[in-house]
């Protein structure tokens, strides 16, 4: 029934994001939407990419956050200048990942989910308590993203929320390229026996160990570009980007979706973030909605959506 | 500065024994089902406020006494209808559930009750201090510590010397052996699950006389109780008590040298730990 082979779902995939600034107002989005689709997209499916391979983080918000406030603050305080900002907000993200994953990479299973959340909660509370800086609780204001400067021209992502829409897409275009090469390449193959067989791949004389704190990094800087794309999107960057919570969405997103499948995170966060912004507009009750949502999801959906069409398709 | 340090190391502890009490059910239900219960924390708050419900019934004692059981009957019912179906998969799957059901649970008091704070007061000769020198050491808070301490040596003794709780110490180590001992282990779990909660809501009640209740409650005390797991090591349980006491008396220490580091000093220290022994203090290797 949906069998469609891999190329031609990629092909539709690309066509539909290329073209979303055309048809989305016509289906009752808008433009912004589009982007938050993308950007939280890019963070999930840089989630998912970890997540086949040595498991479940429940703490890539701190990373997200810290693209986030990285952004924000360079561009607030320290250069006016949106892709320094970019930059800066990337490197925050990876430095922390770099460090935390020393100790993180080392721990699998429950131990390695707990520990991820755990760590993430560090960042939330210096950015919820260093108020002069950072802005407190209520989140990094009175800065916005700037026109790019190319040196032949410059694109107004300020005022054109298309030309923005375009460089979010330009940048998961890229990061997504580069998932899909890794997922191809030796190092990728390497991954994928640690995760069916970590003894195995041990006693090959596969410094296991390395190659998940490589995986652990290469998620965050895909996570932490995410941030500051968000960063940018709203002008602003909020301590809940950085808060457990937001972690959940990400990992409720690549469920959603499929987990084993490239595109299904995706698919979870368009649903996810469409379903958000409509519900937040109709009920004060959201989290309840949300929180529901959350168990359906795990009680009915465990192979997420592309999941379930690939076993209907499957000979 | 003696008597600061002395309130703080004090108020430090008593944080740390709340810490524990929570982090010790969080670890109960771990151990045996390997669920990470994210809605620990709503249980808590639904303790709480039931305590809050049943005061004008009963009075203090009475709510006490009452409010943790059905905070445990709720849980046990939840497990056997929702969460049992989640043993035996990816702790992902669990990991999310419980993390709707801390929101479910959140946002269900925020309704019944609203989001205010809702004064929870304590019988009036528990309140007051004790001596004037150390004007700190009120009632409350040295009731706290014993009960703590009586709800910690009860739960030591039921694993230790009860059949029920050997079965569940049994079942940490080798569940399917002791399935096939012919222990009902479905029920085993159910039970632990509500033992578990039982402890969450105890630490509600104490904590509604304490701060006061907010729908929030819970979910600002989870992530210290991870911490405090983790710090101990997963599959222990004095390392659990160890590692809230440790985070409690971390904590309360940092906040009379550097007040705003007070949260994030607990996931300093348990860097720390874990930099120096990944499984945590009394983690033993290789489980978990």
């Amino acid at each position: 029934m949906f069998r469609l082979d891999k190329r031609a779902g990629s092909v539709i995939v690309w066509a539909l994001l290329l073209t979303m600034p055309l048809w989305l107002n016509a289906v009752g989005g808008y433009t912004q939407l589009g982007s938050r689709v993308v950007i939280l997209a890019l963070a999930a499916m840089a989630l998912n990419f970890l997540l086949g391979f040595s498991g479940l983080s429940f703490g890539h918000a701190a990373y997200f956050g810290l693209g986030a406030y990285g952004a924000g603050l360079t561009i607030k305080y320290l250069v006016p200048n949106t892709l320094v900002g970019m930059g800066v907000g990337v490197a925050a993200g990876v430095a922390a990942a770099a460090v935390l994953g020393l100790i993180i990479a080392r721990l699998r299973g429950i131990y390695f989910a707990m520990t991820t959340i755990a760590f993430g909660q560090v960042f939330y509370f210096i950015a919820y308590r260093w108020n002069d800086v950072t802005g407190g609780d209520d989140g990094l204001s009175g800065w916005n993203r700037l026109p790019i400067d190319l040196g032949v021209g410059t694109v107004d992502i300020l005022h054109g929320d298309k030309a923005f829409y375009y460089l979010v897409l330009f940048c998961f275009a890229v990061a997504v390229a580069i998932m899909a090469a890794l997922l191809r390449s030796p190092f990728g193959r390497t991954l994928i026996a640690i995760r069916e067989n970590e003894s195995r791949a041990r006693f090959l004389g596969i410094p296991v160990d390395r190659h998940i704190w490589t995986s652990w990094v290469i998620s965050c800087i895909f996570v932490s570009l995410a941030g500051t794309l968000y960063a940018l999107l709203n002008n602003f960057a909020d301590p809940h980007d950085l808060r457990w919570d937001q972690s959940g969405d990400f990992v409720i997103m690549a469920v959603l979706g499929g987990m084993r499948s490239f595109w299904g995170p995706l698919v979870g966060a368009a649903i996810f973030v469409v379903l958000q912004d409509y519900v937040s507009s109709q009920t004060q009750n959201w989290m309840s909605f949300i929180g529901v949502f959350f168990m359906l999801v795990v009680l009915f959906f465990q192979r997420g959506l592309l999941g379930m069409f690939r076993r209907k398709s499957a000979p | 500065m003696t008597q600061l340090i002395l309130y703080n190391v004090f108020n430090g502890l008593i944080i740390g024994a709340f810490y524990a009490l929570m982090a010790l059910g969080l670890s109960l239900i771990l151990n045996l089902s390997g669920v990470i219960n994210f809605a620990h924390g709503g249980f808590l708050a639904v303790g709480g406020y039931l305590a809050y419900m049943l005061v004008p019934y009963m009075g203090f004692w009475g709510a006490l006494a009452v409010a943790p059981i059905l905070t445990a009957i709720i849980g046990v019912v939840i497990e056997r209808l929702l969460i049992r179906r989640l043993y035996g998969r990816d702790p992902l799957y669990s990991l999310l559930f419980t993390f709707g059901l801390a929101f479910v649970l959140e946002d269900g008091t925020r309704f019944i009750w609203g989001p205010q704070t809702l004064p929870f007061s304590v019988p009036d000769w528990l309140s007051s201090p004790l001596s004037g020198q150390f004007f700190f050491l009120t009632g409350y808070r040295v009731f706290m510590v014993l009960l703590v301490t009586g709800a910690v040596i009860a739960l030591f003794v039921i694993l230790n010397r009860t059949r029920v709780g050997m079965r569940i110490r049994a079942g940490t180590l080798d569940l399917e052996t002791v399935s096939a001992l012919g222990v009902n282990v479905r029920v085993l779990r159910n039970l632990n699950f509500g033992l578990g909660i039982y402890l969450a809501g105890l630490a509600g009640v104490l904590a509604a006389g304490m701060l006061g209740l907010q729908p929030t409650i819970g979910s600002d005390l989870i992530m210290p109780s991870f911490v405090a797991i983790i710090i101990g090591g997963l599959g222990s349980l004095p390392g659990t008590l160890l590692g809230g006491l440790l985070i409690g008396l971390a904590s309360g220490l940092t906040t009379v040298f550097f007040p705003s580091a007070t949260e994030a000093v607990i996931y300093v220290l348990m860097g720390l730990v874990l930099a120096v022994r990944p499984r945590g203090l009394l983690g033993e290797e290789g489980r978990f």
